[in-house]
């Protein structure tokens, strides 16, 4: 809702408002989990891979980040130039730190991104992607947010999602096409 | 015979072994029961099995139990409109004859409060509560964080 807000008190325009926008048009700044910026402009000439999650995140966030690395395992070298980055949505916890911890777990060309609240709420709404706190019934608390994973070109525009729960034999072929 | 040497040389070295040995509790067979490691245990860890009904009448599972975790309930992850969320899942049905797989993306167990992180190699036992066979306990394997599942020779996945 965050992040919804936000969109909303800057009035763009409707016209596009379920498609991401495209990198260079975009404004967050980040940190990643090796603790340098990263803006959005410094993605621009490569082709990107964006999706968003958190690390306490039991279910889908490892499930999408073992598909992701096993998309890569098949593309192989033919991946290398492309930025893949996993943006948090539960900065309260994700510190660079903590992300290092967690994607070192995964395909070493993983990035993992975090920030200020502002910053977070920011990505989410040039993404067009939509999270929320939600109270567990042990107290604490965990995340809803958008699964799927943005393809970009390398100029920036947006390529394609590939959804949650689709296989393998589409997700290749979509980021080949993003690569190509 | 190099394919069944691998395959042996496999299991003799996989710690999912265990994973792949099935427990019964009237017409279910409960295989398949793996949890993905955690980094810490300030974190939920999901419990993923597979649940075969060999019987004639529809069952469920209605609650899992581990000394693992202070507290367990079943979830159902969903996505809607893009997003996800997992909501609590009162009972995954269990109908007769077919196999039902808690699996990532899907129906998981949630275990909260762990009451020590879960290591890859690790062992602890859960107990399902079914509707109608009651309780079953069975041992689960602690898989790599980024493992899709046990690799059993039977590919029950
Ligand atoms: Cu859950």
């Amino acid at each position: 809702m965050l992040g919804l807000g936000a969109w909303r008190a800057r009035n763009r325009p409707a016209a596009n408002a379920v498609l991401p926008l495209p990198i260079g048009e975009m404004g967050w700044q980040l940190t990643d989990h090796r603790g340098r910026t990263v803006r959005p402009a410094d993605w621009l000439g490569r082709p990107a891979m964006v999706f968003f999650g958190f690390t306490w995140c039991p279910d889908v966030c490892p499930t999408t980040l073992s598909a992701i690395s096993g998309w890569l395992e098949e593309l192989g070298t033919e991946a290398d130039r492309l930025i893949v980055a996993l943006i948090s949505v539960d900065p309260e916890r994700d510190t660079p730190e903590v992300l290092a911890d967690y994607v070192g777990n995964f395909d070493p060309r993983i990035v993992g991104l975090t920030g200020p609240k502002a910053q977070i709420a920011r990505a989410a709404d040039d993404f067009r992607v939509i999270y929320r706190k939600v109270p567990r019934d042990d107290g604490d608390y965990t995340m809803d947010h958008t699964a799927g994973v943005f393809l970009f070109h390398a100029d920036g525009r947006f390529a394609n999602i590939v959804d949650f729960h689709e296989d393998r034999r589409f997700a290749v072929p979509k980021i080949r096409r993003t690569l190509s | 015979m190099k394919h069944l040497i691998l395959t042996t040389a496999l299991l003799l070295s996989a710690p999912a072994a265990f994973a792949c040995e099935a427990v019964t509790v009237g017409d279910l067979t409960i295989q398949h029961a793996w949890s993905k490691a955690t980094i810490g245990a300030d974190r939920p860890a999901a419990f993923y099995v597979g649940i075969t009904n060999s019987g004639s009448s529809d069952d469920a599972l209605v609650g899992i139990s581990t000394p693992a975790a202070g507290m367990s309930m079943l979830h159902e992850t969903v996505v809607t409109d893009g997003v996800a969320s997992m909501p609590h899942a009162m009972r995954v049905p269990v109908p007769a004859g077919q196999t039902v797989q808690l699996a990532p993306g899907g129906y998981h167990g949630m275990l909260m409060v762990l009451t020590a992180a879960l290591k890859e190699g690790d062992r602890f036992p859960v107990t399902l509560t079914f509707e109608k066979a009651g309780e079953v306990t069975t041992d689960v394997d602690v898989l790599p964080l980024r493992s899709e599942g046990p690799d059993c020779a039977d590919a029950g996945q």
